[in-house]
């Protein structure tokens, strides 16, 4: 190796002194290059034969590692370690940092403060956000090994306004047997298909329709998720979560013990080389306790109501993504659908505050229901196209005593939508995204956007 | 609760089944290593391999097949070197089977037995895909292959002590066939010596290493990034001042840069099967090496 190190600085040396090579064109520092990568490559070739030529005569010789030592001790070569020294020094065990940066340029041909799902009850901040030009969310992350048994990972998401909040902190109990992956902490419910996934891994800018409708946007939950996989071959894998549950459709309650729990079952697969897919079923049982919001009556006046019950949402979810013999890198297509069904009961209040001197409390059931289904189709390496249909069904709703100043609703909103996004890498991504959504009888809203998505440092994991 | 408790309950009566089992479960993330385990192990081990010769290494994702396989696996085989860090830690995460966690037994890394080649020196994401620890591509090089047979046997004998001499045996008969084969592979291969290529990504680093082959230039503007006409052009022009014999990518990649330069220059455009089951000729390791030989052979003419 000294030789090789000699012959190197040697040539460096003639490169540094020499006036007529520091005078050389690109052509010839490219060949002298060359020349040194060929010196160093024959010379490794020729370390790599000897090391060749050691261990075949090793092996001739010597009975081998296995056969001196009883087969449970583990050989010294399995327990060698790995080739390169690990690093050193005090940020040595720093966690995997990643950021993502976002921000999107919206065109609304509807204001958006005034965004709302005609016959639904509102969920929270589901509005597609700010017009022209606006910054998104940011997102930290920060994840690490905390020791042999558990797993952290804390994932921070600052907002344009400039506040921060704590999207997922939670840690994972590596060390459980028998296919058991114990989570708990605040974390993304596992339930249906995309409510586990970050907003900058959606195929859209916004969340469908069922999700804004019936969850808020995305289910987070605080508490406990224990996770089992089938020893079967095919992938069947069975969830529960028990949580505070305060996230829509439930409430904050002040009490002891579980506000929500959800069970759900994932079974998936793949057909062939080219062809997986994974579907789903999951329940959500949470209750609310004084859900205030406004809502206009019969009358026109904008009223104060409330509902204090119990919610529960099933959720069927499927997935397929194909690319010809399993290589996404080219082309792949991938269509995924949701359905959910919620059910409502308790009391209903009419005009909380009694602005209207008529308050009434009343039973209140509710029924309803929507599905969304997408398909993002990659045409081109980098390149992929999207479309991607919402439909809201308000189903039966049961006012009681109420139904004199309440309408049932029998508008179903709807939406489609279409993108195209440039992916030159898998760290950056740029999309335009064009929809047409009816949410509100007699109101349509054309929405356009420009968006980009930027992801640094640790590498992300490729979820399916 | 109730559930939650029965579940509990089914998972240990499965386990209780599935250790029963005879076969060594080996979970093979790239075909190259599901050929040496099978090398290895022969009928004692089961082999699943969680990807095949035509996708991209690079671009797989966390399927829920991949995660149900490596939640019964004895032993996961990986390249290591970053090559399945997109999913491998997540699927490893979601299978619940702290058997095959890194730093266990059950988790074996081929990169960590081979002098990895090609370490970046400028670690930044503007190059391109890179990868930290040295290109993890070691498939390409067949002295790869002996340097990792003997760990992941006795690897194997470690985990399944009752057949450690089986293994043994097997390594035996392998590391002389081998050895072997090398030699043959080596004279046969001689007169590349010194053959200047092109390659569509930079994916055979060892393979020219061990062949003496000469890379002039790599296809793809940075590893990972897609070949873009302005710089298939400046490759055009390197071209012009050093000639190539042929452009060579592995069976997985688009023909369509490779063909494109092949078209201007009239040099040779080789595929080359890149891992078992890469071609209809590279059945098993022994073939993978008998037609890439071949084909660069072919293609050097």
């Amino acid at each position: 190796m000294s030789r090789f190190v000699w012959a190197t600085g040697a040539l460096a040396l003639t490169l540094l002194t020499s006036p007529a090579v520091r005078a050389a064109t690109d052509a010839e520092l490219a060949d002298i290059r060359e020349q040194i990568r060929q010196l160093k490559e024959s010379y490794e070739a020729r370390i790599q034969a000897l090391e060749q030529r050691l261990k075949a005569a090793e092996t001739r010789t010597a009975p081998s590692v296995a056969e001196q030592q009883p087969p449970t001790a583990p050989p010294a070569a399995a327990a060698s370690a790995p080739a390169a020294p690990p690093a050193s020094g005090i940020s040595a065990f720093n966690p995997a940092i990643s950021a993502v940066l976002q921000g999107t340029y919206r065109n609304l041909s509807q204001d958006p403060n005034k965004y709302a799902l005609s016959g639904f009850a509102p969920s929270g901040d589901i509005a597609p956000g700010k017009r022209g030009f606006s910054l998104g969310e940011s997102e930290l992350a920060l994840s690490a090994n905390v020791d042999d048994k558990f797993f952290g990972n804390l994932i921070i998401s600052l907002t344009p306004e400039n506040t921060v909040s704590v999207e997922e902190a939670y840690g994972l109990y590596t060390a459980a047997p028998y296919g058991l992956a114990p989570k708990f902490g605040r974390f993304f419910s596992g339930l249906g298909y995309m409510n586990d996934q970050h907003q900058h891994a959606w195929d859209f800018v916004d969340a469908p329709l069922v999700y804004q409708a019936f969850l808020g946007g995305q289910y987070d939950v605080d508490g406990l998720q224990l996770k089992w996989v089938a020893p079967t071959d095919e992938f069947l894998e069975f969830g529960g979560e028990l949580g505070k549950g305060e996230g829509f459709p439930g409430t904050q309650r002040n009490k002891n013990g579980v506000g929500s729990g959800i069970a759900y079952v994932h079974a998936g697969g793949d057909l062939g080389p080219s062809n997986s897919w994974r579907a789903g079923l999951s329940y959500l049982q949470t209750r609310a306790q004084n859900r205030n919001y406004s809502q206009i009556d019969l009358s026109g006046n904008d009223a104060q109501v409330g509902f204090s019950g119990s919610s529960q949402l099933a959720v069927a979810d499927f997935v397929w993504k194909y690319a010809p013999n399993g290589n996404a890198r080219e082309t792949n297509f991938k269509l995924q659908g949701e359905y959910m069904w919620r059910r409502e009961s308790g009391d209903f209040t009419y005009d909380r505050d009694g602005a209207l001197g008529l308050t009434n409390t009343s039973s209140y059931g509710a029924r309803q229901s929507g599905w969304y289904l997408q398909g993002v189709y990659q045409f081109m390496p980098t390149w992929r196209v999207g479309a991607r249909y919402d439909w809201l069904n308000p189903g039966n709703v049961n006012y009681g005593s109420n139904a004199t100043y309440l309408a049932n609703p029998t508008f179903h909103p709807e939406r489609w939508s279409t993108m195209l996004d440039w992916t030159p890498s898998e760290f950056s991504r740029l999309r335009v995204q064009f929809q047409q959504a009816r949410l509100a009888p007699g109101i349509t809203d054309n929405e356009f956007f420009v968006q980009y998505i930027l992801t640094l440092g640790a590498h992300g994991a490729h979820k399916f | 609760m109730k559930i939650l408790c029965s579940l509990l309950f089914a998972a240990m009566l499965a386990n209780g089944v599935s250790s029963a089992r005879a076969a060594l479960n080996v979970f093979a993330t790239v075909p190259e290593w599901g050929a040496l385990a099978e090398e290895l192990g022969g009928d004692k081990v089961k082999i699943y391999v969680a990807t095949n010769a035509l996708q991209d290494p690079h671009h797989v994702e966390a399927k829920p097949s991949l995660i149900a396989r490596a939640r019964n696996a004895d032993l996961i085989i990986a390249t290591g070197a970053e090559l399945e860090i997109g999913w491998l830690p997540l699927v490893l995460q979601q299978a619940g089977n702290p058997k095959v966690q890194p730093g266990k037994p059950g988790f074996f890394e081929a990169a960590a037995f081979v002098t990895l080649l090609d370490e970046p020196v400028r670690l930044d994401r503007a190059e391109g895909d890179v990868h930290p620890a040295g290109d993890p591509h070691i498939q390409t090089d067949p002295r790869n292959f002996a340097r990792v047979a003997t760990p992941l046997a006795a690897r194997f004998a470690e985990i399944d002590p009752e057949n450690a001499a089986y293994y043994q045996e097997r390594y035996k008969a392998f590391a002389d066939r081998w050895a072997a084969s090398i030699a043959k592979w080596g004279t046969e291969a001689a007169p590349l010596r010194g053959v200047p290529v092109l390659v569509q990504h930079k994916a055979f680093t060892y393979l020219i290493a061990w062949l003496g082959l000469k890379e002039i230039a790599a296809l793809e503007p940075k590893p990972g990034i897609e070949p873009t006409t302005a710089h298939l052009s400046e490759v055009l022009a390197i071209l012009q001042r050093q000639p190539a014999k042929m452009v060579l990518r592995a069976a997985y990649q688009s023909d369509r840069a490779s063909q494109w330069i092949a078209e201007r220059t009239k040099i040779n455009a080789v595929t080359l099967p890149f891992t078992v089951g890469g071609d209809a000729a590279a059945k098993d390791l022994y073939g993978l090496f008998d037609d890439t030989v071949d084909r660069l052979l072919k293609g050097a003419q």
